[in-house]
C-alpha cells in the first residue's frame, strides 16, 4: 500500500507542477495578480508531495519491503540502518527522487526568501522551476519509478547496496552534489524569467547572485567530497581520474565559476547582460548533460547504474527542449535588452572577461574529451578512450593563464584604472613567486622538477597578490583591523575563494609530483621503504563485520627509526553478491598522508601490497572547501537583502503612486 | 578609435587568442592520448599497431592467470574465443578481476605479440560487462554465456 501511495504523491506533484508551469506565467503575461500569487502555494504543494514520496521510499527501505524492486535491488536486511536510509539515493530511481526533492526544496526556498521580488518576476521564476520539475517528474514516473513492485513473486532478501557505496562519503556526496547541480536551476530560472519579462537589468543580477553563489558552493563541496571518497574508498589513492562522470560534475562547476564572475560585472557595471544570461543557460544545460551522461548508461564507470536506452532518449529530449527553448527565447528577446558601454584594457571587467573566456575554453576542451569517445562510437569511427594525460595537458596551461590574470584582476578598478603602478604592485610578488618556485623543491628536500616549480610560482603569485590586494584595500584609512570590517563580506568571500584556489594549486602540484607509490609483494614481517618512511607488515588477521568478512593487515610505519603510525588496511568480501572491496589504511596529516592497501593474497601466504606516501594531498580538499567557503561568505553579504528590501519599497511606492 | 569599435576589437582579440589557444592545446594533447580499442582477433590479424598506446580486452581465460614465485608480475590470457592475447602486467590487479570475466587493458603491444599492460580495468559485476568486450565477443560470434 505504501509504495502505491508514493506513486500517487508523485502523480499529484506532477499535476501541481504542470499548473505551476503554466498559470503564473499566464498571470504575468496578462497582468492578473491572483494567478501570479498562485505560484508560491503551488510550490509549497509540490514540495510537500515530493517530500512525502521521498519519505515513503525511505520507509520502504527501512522496513525491508523487498516487494519494491528498488528496495530489493539496493538494500538488504543485514544492511546497517544509516546505509538503508542512504540507499534511497544509492541507485538510479532513488537518486532521481532525491534530485526532485532538492529541486522542490530550492523552489520553496526561492518562494519563501524572495517575497520582496516584484510579483511578476517571482511568478515567472517559480513557473520556470515548475517546468523543470514537470520534466523530471515525468522522467521519474514514466521511465524510473522507484515504487515499482515485483509482484507476486518477490525475493525474500535484497541484493544489497553496492559495498563501494556503504560509506559516510556516499551519505553526503550525492546530496551535496545535487544541491549544486539542481541549484543552478535557480539562476537559470531567473535568467529565463528576466528574458520573458524583458527585465534584464542590474537588479536582476543582484537577485540572482546569492542563489548562484550558494549553488556553486554546494557543487564545489560535492565535487570535493566525491574526490575524497574516491581517494579513501576506491582503495588505490587516486583523487581525480578525469572520469567522464567526474567531468560531468566539473564542467557545470567551471561554467558556474564563470557565471559567478560575470554576474558580478552585470551587477556592478550593468555590462555583459546577454552574456550572463547565456552563461546561466549553459551552466544549467551542463548540469542536465551531466545527468544524461550519468543516468543514460552511455558511460562505463562506477557511477553508471543500470543502462536503459529509453531513459537516455528521454533526458536527451528534455535537454534538447531546455537548451533549444532557452536559446530560442534568448535569440528572440536578448537584443532588446543588450547595451553598449566602453570597455578598457586595465579594468576589472576586462580581466573578468578574460576569466570567462579561459573558463569557457576549459569547459569546451573537457567537453570535447568527454564526448569524443561517445560520438566516435556512435559514428562507427572506432572505440576510443581519451585518457587523463589529455585532460592534464589541456587543463594545466589554461589554469596557469587563469591564475596569472586572477592575481591582478582584484587590484584593478571598475571602468578604468588610471594610476595603476604595475612595477610597484606586481614586480615584488612576481620576483617572490619565482624565488619560492625555485627554492621550494630544495626546502622540501625533493628532487627539482619544473612542474613543482611552476605550481609553486603560480600558487605563490596568486597568494601574494591576494595579500597585496588586502593590504591595498585596508591602507587608505590606515585603520588596520578596524578597516577590515569596512570591506564587504562579498569581498572577503572573493579573497577566501582565491586563497583557496592557491592552496588547491599547491596541493594538486605537490601531490602529483612528490607522491611515492610502490606495489610490492610482502610476507608477514617484511619491510619496504617508500620515501623517508619504512612500512612493515606485522600481521594479517581475519575480521568479521555485520555484512562482510575479510582480512585485516597491520602495517607499522616508521621514519628514521621512530614509529609514526599503525595502519590497518582491509580486504573485505561482502556476503550478498560476494563483492570484494579494498579498504585502505590511511594516516592523514596536513603535510603528508601515509596510505597502504592490500592487493590480493599470493600463493605462499604473502600479500600484494601497495604503499604510498602522498605529500600535501589534504591541501586539495582543504583548498576546495576554502573556495566553497568563499561562496558561502558572499551569500551572507547583507547587501543582497538590502537590495531586496529596496526593491520592495520601490514596488510599494509605485503601487501607492498607482492608487493615488 | 571609436569606443564601440575599440571594445569590439578587444573582445574579438580575446576570443581569437582564446580559440587558437584551445585548438592548439587540443591538438597537442590528443597526439598520444587517444587510445583505440582492439579485440584479440584484431590483434591476431595484425590490425593493431606495435608499440603504440592502445587498449585491448575480452574475457580472462580460465586457468591462464600465472604469478611467479616472487615479485608481483602477473600474466594472463585475454580471449574473445576466436583468438587469444597474452597480457603481462606488473602490479596489483583490481578487486573485480577474475577468470571468466570481462577485462579491458591499456598498454603497448610488443614485437613478440605479448601485450604489456600499464593499466587493468575490470569495472563490472555479474550483469555488467565493458561494452567494448561484449561487442568484441559478438563480432567473434561468441555471445558470452553466463555461468
Amino acid at each position: 500500500m505504501i509504495p502505491e501511495l508514493g506513486t500517487f504523491c508523485l502523480i499529484l506533484a506532477l499535476c501541481l507542477a504542470g499548473v505551476l508551469a503554466v498559470v503564473p506565467l499566464w498571470g504575468a503575461a496578462s497582468g492578473r495578480t491572483a494567478l501570479m500569487a498562485l505560484a508560491a502555494p503551488l510550490v509549497a504543494g509540490l514540495f510537500t508531495f515530493v517530500a512525502i514520496a521521498f519519505g515513503l521510499l525511505v520507509a520502504a527501505l527501512v522496513g525491508d519491503d523487498f516487494s519494491v524492486q528498488y528496495v530489493a535491488g539496493h538494500s538488504n536486511s543485514l544492511l546497517p540502518l544509516p546505509y538503508k536510509i542512504s540507499a534511497a539515493w544509492g541507485g538510479h530511481e532513488g537518486s532521481l527522487l532525491l534530485w526532485l526533492l532538492i529541486l522542490s526544496t530550492w523552489a520553496l526556498a526561492v518562494a519563501v526568501l524572495s517575497r520582496a521580488l516584484p510579483l511578476d518576476m517571482r511568478a515567472r521564476v517559480l513557473a520556470v522551476l515548475g517546468m523543470v520539475a514537470v520534466g523530471f517528474l515525468a522522467f521519474v514516473l514514466f521511465t524510473s519509478n522507484p515504487f515499482a513492485r515485483s509482484l507476486p513473486f518477490f525475493p525474500s532478501d535484497g541484493a544489497d547496496l553496492n559495498p563501494l557505496l556503504q560509506d559516510v562519503g556516499l551519505i553526503l556526496h550525492p546530496p551535496m552534489l545535487y544541491l549544486g547541480y539542481v541549484g543552478f536551476s535557480v539562476p537559470f530560472a531567473f535568467a529565463i524569467a528576466a528574458l520573458l519579462g524583458g527585465r534584464l537589468d542590474a537588479s536582476w543580477a543582484r537577485w540572482s547572485r546569492p542563489w548562484t553563489n550558494a549553488a556553486w558552493a554546494f557543487l564545489g563541496v560535492g565535487i570535493a567530497l566525491g574526490s575524497w571518497w574516491a581517494y579513501y574508498e576506491l582503495g588505490w589513492g587516486g583523487w581525480w581520474f578525469w572520469d567522464p562522470v567526474e567531468n560531468a560534475s566539473f564542467m557545470p562547476w567551471l561554467m558556474g565559476t564563470a557565471l559567478v564572475h560575470s554576474l558580478a560585472v552585470t551587477d556592478k557595471r550593468g555590462l555583459f547582460r546577454s552574456w550572463t544570461v547565456l552563461l546561466a543557460i549553459f551552466t544549467f544545460s551542463l548540469s542536465l548533460l551531466g545527468t544524461f551522461l550519468v543516468r543514460s548508461g552511455v558511460l562505463t564507470s562506477v557511477h553508471a547504474f543500470a543502462s536503459d536506452p529509453s531513459r537516455g532518449v528521454f533526458i536527451l529530449g528534455f535537454l534538447a527542449v531546455v537548451v533549444g527553448g532557452s536559446l530560442l527565447l534568448f535569440a528572440l528577446r536578448a537584443p532588446a535588452v543588450s547595451r553598449h558601454a566602453s570597455l578598457r584594457l586595465l579594468s576589472r571587467e576586462y580581466f573578468l572577461l578574460i576569466n570567462n573566456v579561459v573558463l569557457l575554453i576549459a569547459v569546451l576542451t573537457i567537453l570535447f574529451g568527454t564526448l569524443f569517445p561517445i560520438v566516435a562510437d556512435a559514428l562507427k569511427l572506432g572505440k576510443y578512450s581519451v585518457g587523463p594525460p589529455y585532460f592534464n595537458a589541456v587543463f594545466m596551461p589554461l589554469m596557469m593563464v587563469l591564475i596569472t590574470f586572477m592575481g591582478v584582476g582584484p587590484l584593478l578598478s571598475w571602468k578604468d584604472t588610471r594610476d595603476f603602478n604595475a612595477r610597484k604592485l606586481l614586480l615584488g610578488p612576481a620576483v617572490a613567486a619565482v624565488l619560492v618556485g625555485l627554492l621550494f623543491p630544495a626546502a622540501y628536500g625533493g628532487a627539482f622538477s619544473w612542474q613543482v616549480a611552476l605550481g609553486a610560482v603560480f600558487g605563490g603569485w596568486l597568494l601574494l597578490l591576494t595579500l597585496v590586494d588586502i593590504w591595498q584595500k585596508l591602507r587608505p584609512g590606515r585603520r588596520g583591523l578596524a578597516g577590515a570590517s569596512r570591506l564587504s563580506r562579498s569581498y572577503w568571500g572573493m579573497v577566501l575563494g582565491h586563497l583557496g584556489f592557491a592552496v588547491l594549486a599547491f596541493g594538486v602540484t605537490f601531490t602529483s609530483q612528490y607522491s611515492v607509490e610502490q606495489d610490492v609483494r610482502m610476507a608477514v614481517g617484511e619491510s619496504v621503504q617508500a620515501g623517508d618512511y619504512q612500512f612493515t607488515l606485522s600481521g594479517v588477521e581475519p575480521v568479521r563485520g555485520p555484512n562482510y568478512q575479510g582480512d585485516r593487515g597491520t602495517v607499522l610505519v616508521s621514519r628514521a627509526g621512530r614509529q609514526v603510525a599503525t595502519l590497518a588496511p582491509e580486504k573485505r568480501r561482502y556476503s550478498a553478491g560476494s563483492q570484494v572491496m579494498t579498504e585502505a589504511g590511511i594516516a592523514a596529516g596536513l603535510f603528508r598522508d601515509l596510505y597502504v592497501s592490500l592487493g590480493e593474497p599470493l600463493a605462499d601466504g604473502s600479500w600484494a601490497v601497495r604503499v604510498q606516501v602522498k605529500p600535501f594531498v589534504r591541501w586539495i580538499w582543504l583548498g576546495a572547501l576554502l573556495v566553497a567557503g568563499g561562496g558561502v561568505l558572499a551569500v551572507t553579504d547583507p547587501r543582497y537583502r538590502r537590495a531586496l528590501r529596496q526593491t520592495q519599497r520601490a514596488g510599494a511606492a509605485v503601487a501607492a503612486a498607482g492608487t493615488a | 578609435m571609436h569606443p564601440v569599435r575599440r571594445q569590439r576589437l578587444l573582445i574579438v582579440l580575446v576570443i581569437v587568442v582564446g580559440a587558437s589557444l584551445a585548438a592548439g592545446l587540443i591538438f597537442y594533447a590528443l597526439r598520444d592520448n587517444m587510445n583505440l580499442f582492439y579485440s584479440p582477433s584484431d590483434i591476431a590479424a595484425g590490425k593493431a599497431p606495435v608499440d603504440a598506446r592502445i587498449r585491448a580486452g575480452g574475457m580472462v581465460r580460465a586457468g591462464s592467470v600465472q604469478r611467479p614465485a616472487d615479485g608481483i608480475e602477473v600474466q594472463f590470457v585475454v580471449t574473445d574465443y576466436a583468438a587469444d592475447l597474452t597480457v603481462r602486467y606488473s602490479g596489483i590487479l583490481p578487486d573485480l578481476f577474475a577468470e571468466e570475466q570481462g577485462v579491458v587493458v591499456t598498454g603497448r603491444l610488443g614485437g613478440d605479440g605479448v601485450f604489456e599492460a600499464s593499466e587493468v580495468l575490470a569495472k563490472h559485476d555479474e550483469e555488467y560487462m565493458p561494452p567494448e568486450v561484449s561487442e568484441a565477443l559478438k563480432q567473434s560470434g561468441h555471445i558470452p554465456v553466463k555461468p
